[in-house]
């Protein structure tokens, strides 16, 4: 199950919800009280409830424990847990209403950060999926009570819908609040929640059929069966925790070594890290998914590693170069793509590295590519390198404003831009907006003026070398 | 994606241990398919379901850290054979050696896609998980009727007897992994072992939970339970496999990123990576465990990444020949570059203290810093070279220095491996 986790203070959170998020809380909280409420006045609906209290307390035990140890996933925006499976035990055992009795626990859950809106949030959402989970399992015919023999294998069927209804309704009250409620790191986290959500559906699914198997243990032994079920839970748990750790990890390795490949020249630090995120932006506009995001954000994060390959003297040359020195310079990605090659990433990200440089009109290096000769990565990169390198200070010119950069990138749309990626790149930054480097305070220590090899105002230019 | 143990290019030549272990279970196969075509196939159905069920399991094998294997669906299959009671209140029959039989079929099958794909069959790790289940099953079928006649209805015996059996057939499992890893790396067997279980763990106790839970579920429901477990276990299994993925990209990306001082022309082509899987063999000879392991090679792949910091690069890019206060300067660096990323204390700590002498400092360096240094000095030397001359000569340079410098335990194992390796490419 996947709940909304707190940031770390309550209050600055509660204080953060929209007025449309609030509504949408207490349209959810409304909804889960009707529905208990109108229970409450039905004798019938209590029966499983209160006649099987102590089916109920083990339940409401392993729920906790279940819900009390999530997964971060998605910088804290979200956490995972393995307690649908418990909820739909609830709903063979104790049917909806008990359901959504033990789903409503999650109020009460150890979990540290969360404020009660959360809490009243979450317990809602969970009271929810659980009872109208449990009204598609009596709707299929599926009986209320521990399975016996006989209840195999008819009862498969209701029971998974009841999962998949489940599913649904917690992924999709959970999204609602995502929506609506903005998080703290404007364009980070909705997109990172968006890699994980193929999984956690998966997962949840996955694992809602244990619920079943909790159910059908029941009258050996529930504690018992409840202790076995347990223990593969809590493994994929920690595989998943682990998992994201190691990816962040992974991702504030590669900034850090990106970082040192750029001590080379105090005027592109961050730069990398801002082609990257750049990149990300047009290539979520123009509508990819998944790996491929993942992978352009890598790309873009090591397009200019060949740099190193090319002498300082070289980089930070005043003026005009030799042959020798400009081949110096136009071979920097092939430099890249040699370094880059033995990390198996998809061939894409290669290709982008390799041609961030070519032009649209074939004037570009290292092969003079054309249009859609050039790989399609490689065209991302090169807007959104140029742009970084229009917005940020050079030596021999101030940082230019994000409107002017915008137009100088449309300016040379068709020529050395592809147009399409130009333009999503605008509708881009218009909606997510763009956080220009503060201004280079530093001066190199001999003070020379570097005319960067990013900038298109400032093309390459070779003496004459007779 | 799996991730290549450390050191790979040091392994021995041949896998006399593998050898013997596939052979022995080999042996162990042909007795159990010879008993059971004698005897004839007690209950078919349930045997083709489970052995269904591990064919499966072994097509999804799943990569683990230090290139170990594991079919986690395929062995919760075949330990769930192994100790099943009842199927949907029938007794089950089987006796170990179909057991066996069955699970072993299912293995080969379930292996013939991976050849199919060119991948390897795998055949070392298809043995030891087949002499784990082998173990449980000849220590449980004898047991079952005992226990299932004697108590009818009483599933906490069971309960006990099963979890009992099975951590028996895991601790076997490790024990096999890590006699072959302490032959083929020579690794000490202590730590392998401690290794083997700390990797196996989590998973052997989910792969034990549902062995246990088809067992009685299978009792309740019939065969059934099988088919119902094999979506929780995929996710598992997914999970994994991203994890194993990531850790794999992890490693290969700083292999491939420390590369950026040799394009710089900081240091020589390849240093970096010799002088991680040198500084690695060392360490295992030293006895260090694998997360210590995985954190000396990063440190000894990045120590040179404190150059980067240099306005021009050290002529030749040995350190080695670099003045102390240079060398020192470097290793601040680094270990700055390596701090940013926050999550590698460990790495940066190695590094920072890389260029320290072992002895006579107000504190001594972290055993990884040691090695990197007579690593790195002996690569210096050496380089790409397999001159047994050199060697010599670069040995009795390293262990000249040993009173201040090189700390003498690290150079006489570092003298160790050199002898091995000349020894092997003779």
């Amino acid at each position: 199950m996947v709940t909304g986790t707190g940031h770390r203070s309550h209050g600055e959170r509660t204080s953060k919800l929209s007025p449309g998020a609030r509504l949408y809380v207490a349209v959810v909280v409304a909804a889960a009280v009707a529905v208990l409420a109108r229970a409450l006045g039905a004798d019938s609906d209590l029966d499983g409830p209160v006649s099987q209290s102590w089916t109920m307390a083990v339940l409401v035990l392993l729920f906790l424990i279940c819900d009390s140890a999530p997964a971060p996933v998605a910088a804290r925006q979200s956490a995972w847990s393995p307690s649908s499976s418990v909820t739909l035990a609830a709903v063979v055992l104790v049917g909806p209403v008990g359901a959504l009795v033990v789903g409503a626990t999650s109020l009460f859950s150890v979990r540290r950060g969360l404020s009660l809106v959360q809490r009243v949030f979450n317990a809602s959402m969970y009271g929810l999926s659980a009872w109208a989970a449990g009204q598609a399992y009596l709707a299929l015919g599926g009986e209320v009570g521990p399975p016996g023999h006989s209840s195999f294998p008819g009862i498969i069927g209701p029971f998974a819908a009841a999962a998949v209804v489940h599913v649904l309704i917690n992924h999709g009250l959970l999204w609602g609040m995502l929506l609506l409620a903005p998080a703290s790191e404007p364009g980070q986290p909705r997109g990172t929640l968006q890699r994980y959500l193929p999984m956690l559906v998966l997962s949840d699914l996955g694992y809602a059929s244990l619920g079943l198997l909790i159910a059908a243990l029941w009258s050996v032994g529930g504690a018992f069966a409840a202790i076995l079920v347990l223990m593969p839970l809590f493994v994929a748990r920690w595989a998943i925790g682990q998992f994201a750790a190691q990816e962040r990890a992974y991702a504030s390795t590669m900034a850090a070594l990106c970082q040192a490949v750029e001590t080379k020249d105090w005027y592109t630090r961050g730069h990398s890290e801002r082609v990257s995120r750049g990149s990300v932006m047009i290539a979520r506009e123009v509508g990819m998914r998944g790996r491929r995001v993942e992978a352009i954000r890598y790309a873009g994060m090591l397009h200019d590693v060949g740099k190193l390959g090319v002498p300082t003297t070289v980089l930070q040359k005043n003026g005009a170069l030799t042959e020798e020195e400009l081949a110096a310079i136009q071979l920097h990605p092939m430099r890249g793509l040699a370094i880059v090659r033995e990390i198996g990433f998809l061939d894409e990200a290669l290709a982008g590295i390799m041609h961030h440089h070519e032009r649209m009109d074939g004037s570009g290096y290292p092969m003079g590519l054309a249009g859609a000769e050039i790989p399609e990565f490689a065209r991302v990169i090169a807007v959104a390198d140029a742009f970084d390198a229009m917005t940020s200070n050079r030596s021999y010119r101030g940082a230019r404003s994000i409107e002017e950069a915008i137009a100088d990138l449309r300016k040379w749309s068709g020529t050395q831009f592809d147009p399409a990626l130009v333009e999503a790149f605008v509708a881009a930054l218009k909606r997510e907006g763009w956080e220009q480097p503060r201004a280079a305070t530093v001066q190199p220590a001999d003070g020379v003026a570097v005319p960067d090899h990013d900038d298109p105002a400032a093309a390459l230019r070779v003496v004459d070398s007779k | 994606m799996g991730e290549p143990a450390p050191g790979e290019s040091w392994r021995q030549a041949t896998d006399s241990g593998e050898l013997l272990l596939v052979a022995a279970a080999g042996l162990l196969v042909v007795a159990a398919v010879a008993q059971t075509a004698a005897a004839g196939l007690v209950q078919p159905r349930i045997a083709l379901a489970f052995g269904a069920l591990i064919s499966l399991g072994e097509v999804l094998r799943l990569s683990l850290e230090g290139g170990r294997e594991s079919a986690p669906i395929g062995s919760a299959g075949a330990f769930g054979y192994a100790v099943v009671l009842t199927v949907g209140g029938k007794p089950a029959l089987q006796p170990a050696l179909q057991v066996i039989a069955v699970v072993a079929a299912g293995m080969v099958l379930g292996a013939l896609p991976h050849l199919a794909a060119g991948r390897p069959a795998g055949l070392a790790g298809m043995a030891s998980r087949l002499i784990g289940v082998a173990v449980v099953a000849a220590l449980f079928r004898p047991l079952s009727t005992i226990v299932a006649i004697t108590r009818p209805g009483d599933w906490g015996l069971a309960l006990a007897v099963m979890a009992v059996v099975l951590v028996i057939g895991w601790l076997a499992e490790c024990l096999i992994g890590a006699l072959i890893s302490a032959d083929a790396l020579r690794a000490r067997f202590r730590v392998a072992l401690w290794d083997e279980m700390r990797v196996q763990l989590p998973l052997g106790a989910a792969v034990a939970a549902t062995a246990i839970l088809i067992a009685f579920a299978a009792g309740m429901m019939g065969l059934v339970a099988l088919g119902v477990f094999i979506a929780p276990l995929l996710v598992t299994q997914m999970a994994f496999r991203r994890y194993a993925g990531i850790r794999a990209t992890y490693l290969e990306t700083v292999r491939a990123l420390a590369r950026v001082t040799e394009v710089g022309g900081y240091v020589e082509d390849g240093h970096a990576r010799r002088v991680g899987q040198l500084a690695v063999v060392v360490g295992r000879e030293l006895g260090m465990s694998e997360p210590e392991l995985l954190e000396l090679e990063y440190a000894a792949l990045m120590h040179d990444i404190g150059q980067l910091s240099l306005r021009d690069p050290i002529p030749g890019g040995a350190t080695v020949l670099a003045s102390p206060e240079q060398q020192r300067r470097i290793a601040e660096l680094g270990a700055g570059v390596i701090d940013q990323a926050g999550v590698l204390d460990g790495v940066a700590e190695i590094v920072r203290y890389q260029s320290w002498p072992w002895r006579g400092q107000e504190r001594q360096p972290p055993v990884g810093s040691r090695i990197i240094r007579a690593a790195n000095a002996f690569d210096d030397l050496v380089g790409a070279s397999a001159e047994t001359s050199r060697t010599v000569a670069a040995l009795e340079w390293l262990r000249l220095d040993t009173a201040t410098e090189y700390d003498p335990r690290v150079v006489e194992a570092l003298a160790k491996v050199a002898r091995r390796r000349h020894r092997s490419h003779r």
